[in-house]
């Protein structure tokens, strides 16, 4: 009963405090941006151990973050060994192989027209077959290790930067183009200087939907088959150990990891897009 | 020196040009039989309604366009080949500056293409920002500019490779009155100051006549030239010559031009 009782005081006086900091001029400081937001994750979480503990919750069903994190700092060890396994070998290597090759093939679809009705349909229908039943058939051909769901990660993350970039090159006005037909520009200057730079708005919509799709994709991959380390192995391990606490505790490296790499990208993206309308400030 | 200029070939010359789109509703006229000639250093203005082909006909000069009868040279050569010489600087209705380069940058891009040296393309910048008044602005990006602004920089990179036909389509017409005032001020002396030639076209015809020694006047359906009037103003013209009898004469004229190609239709 305690418990409830002193996360809920807990809860209204972080709510008083944060209504009142963002009411006040401390609250458009820089210090005062931050400290909101992180207050009231802090009272998530106190909030979520509260009501954990004081109905006596079992941790098979839901373990207290105080438990989530003890068991992060116990096994930081394992969980660093699964990171660099899932996300470092896994996920960023079939992401920059997956946008490098869509880029590629957007380029030669941009050339060569005929491609446009060819290889559009097919990057269509991969990217509608059902991972689950994919990535077992590139566990096969690839072998156990990270190379395998490298593979998976490129064939999620290909088609959603296809699409947009072959949509941002139709992106440039005529009248752009007319004018760099009165400087007797070719195809490959006109390409880099004007349809490139006019489509990486569209470019970077499809970049970060593909940071989401290679994470869930390397995890996914991993309940197919895997050496003794990696994210997706270890949640299905634990699950069948009723080791939850790993469970959240991976989940939790997980969300941590999506959450910076969708920031990197978003930070490259108003570097390169700074001039669109909505990247102005 | 200017009197064998003005004895070569003509810079623009049409004869009997045609040209006809095929679209869904069937063939649109957009030029039938158009003759003319302009000499160099003339300041050409064409004038007529929406449809009229003064649009089409410079596209066709700047080979953006191709007649499907007739012939157009530029400079002597076909259209295509005087694209390749880079013979015109061309100035749309919209600056159409690149959003992610600064007005210098910009200036820069047709310098770039023609692969001229960076510290020669610094120079060149300078020049023409100064020739539009936009010195010190380079470094600023299009957005941060009003309108007005935008267009003389769009002028400005149409200057920057010294190409010595100046084709200008509605460059002010999505500019208010004053801007407007103050832009065919400054593009008079750009006249008189590098010589160039210079094809306009306006709905305007205080414009036209404020600007030109040579109107041309279009109308529509299908596309042809109705009158052709020499102005007899001097080349020096104060914004005030627009209340002189001889200014009102020649807009009259125009005026009768475009109601007579209006009444053909009927």
């Amino acid at each position: 009963m305690m418990w409830l009782v002193g996360a809920v005081v807990f809860w209204l006086a972080a709510w008083a405090v944060n209504a009142a900091v963002a009411r006040s001029a401390l609250g458009r400081t820089r210090g005062g941006r931050v400290f909101v937001p992180v207050l009231f994750g802090v009272t998530v979480l106190v909030l979520w151990e509260g009501v954990v503990r004081g109905f006596g919750v079992q941790p098979v069903i839901l373990p207290p973050p105080s438990l989530i994190g003890a068991k992060i700092a116990g096994s930081a060890g394992v969980l660093w060994a699964d990171f660099v396994q899932t996300v470092v070998k896994g996920a960023l290597s079939g992401f920059v192989i997956g946008v490098g090759a869509a880029f590629v093939v957007a380029v030669a679809i941009d050339r060569v027209p005929v491609l446009q009705r060819g290889l559009l349909p097919i990057g269509n229908f991969v990217a509608a077959l059902p991972i689950v039943g994919l990535a077992p058939i590139l566990v096969m051909w690839f072998g156990f290790d990270w190379q395998s769901k490298a593979a998976v990660v490129v064939v999620m993350v290909f088609f959603p930067v296809l699409v947009n970039l072959v949509a941002g090159l139709q992106a440039s006005e005529r009248m752009q183009r007319d004018l760099m037909a009165t400087w007797g520009a070719g195809y490959w200057q006109t390409l880099v200087k004007l349809r490139l730079p006019a489509a990486m708005p569209f470019f970077f919509n499809g970049v970060k939907i593909a940071t989401t799709l290679a994470l869930i994709g390397a995890i996914v991959a991993e309940f197919f088959g895997s050496p003794i380390v990696g994210m997706g192995f270890r949640i299905s391990t634990e699950v069948g150990r009723l080791g939850l606490d790993m469970v959240w505790a991976e989940i939790a490296v997980a969300a941590l990891a999506g959450s910076v790499f969708y920031g990197a990208v978003t930070v490259v993206e108003r570097w390169v897009t700074f001039w669109h309308p909505s990247q102005r400030h | 020196m200017k009197d064998t200029l003005n004895k070569a070939a003509p810079v623009i010359e049409a004869k009997g040009l045609n040209l006809t789109f095929q679209t869904g509703d069937g063939p649109v006229h957009a030029l039938k039989d158009v003759n003319l000639t302009v000499e160099r250093g003339d300041f050409v203005s064409f004038i007529g309604p929406s449809g009229c082909g003064k649009t089409t006909f410079l596209r066709c000069v700047a080979a953006l366009e191709h007649p499907t009868g007739g012939s157009l040279t530029v400079n002597g050569m076909s259209p295509d080949e005087a694209r390749r010489k880079r013979a015109y600087g061309y100035v749309f209705q919209a600056a159409g500056l690149y959003p992610w380069r600064t007005i210098a940058g910009n200036i820069a891009l047709p310098l770039e293409i023609m692969g001229f040296s960076k510290a020669e393309q610094a120079e060149r910048i300078e020049r023409v920002l100064e020739l539009v008044e936009l010195k010190g602005f380079g470094k600023k990006f299009p957005w941060q500019l009003s309108g007005g602004m935008q267009q003389r920089a769009s002028i400005a990179r149409a200057l920057a490779f010294d190409a010595d036909i100046l084709l200008m389509d509605e460059p002010f017409g999505a500019l208010d009155e004053i801007v407007r005032d103050r832009l065919n001020e400054e593009v008079l002396k750009l006249w008189a100051a590098t010589g160039k030639t210079i094809g306009f076209v306006t709905h305007s015809i205080p414009e036209a006549v404020y600007l030109s020694t040579k109107i041309v006047v279009m109308s529509p359906r299908p596309g042809r030239i109705t009158d052709v009037i020499e102005s007899p103003l001097p080349k020096e013209r104060p914004l005030d010559i627009r209340d002189s009898r001889e200014f009102i004469e020649i807009a009259h004229r125009v005026r009768e031009g475009l109601r007579a190609g209006h009444g053909d239709e009927v």
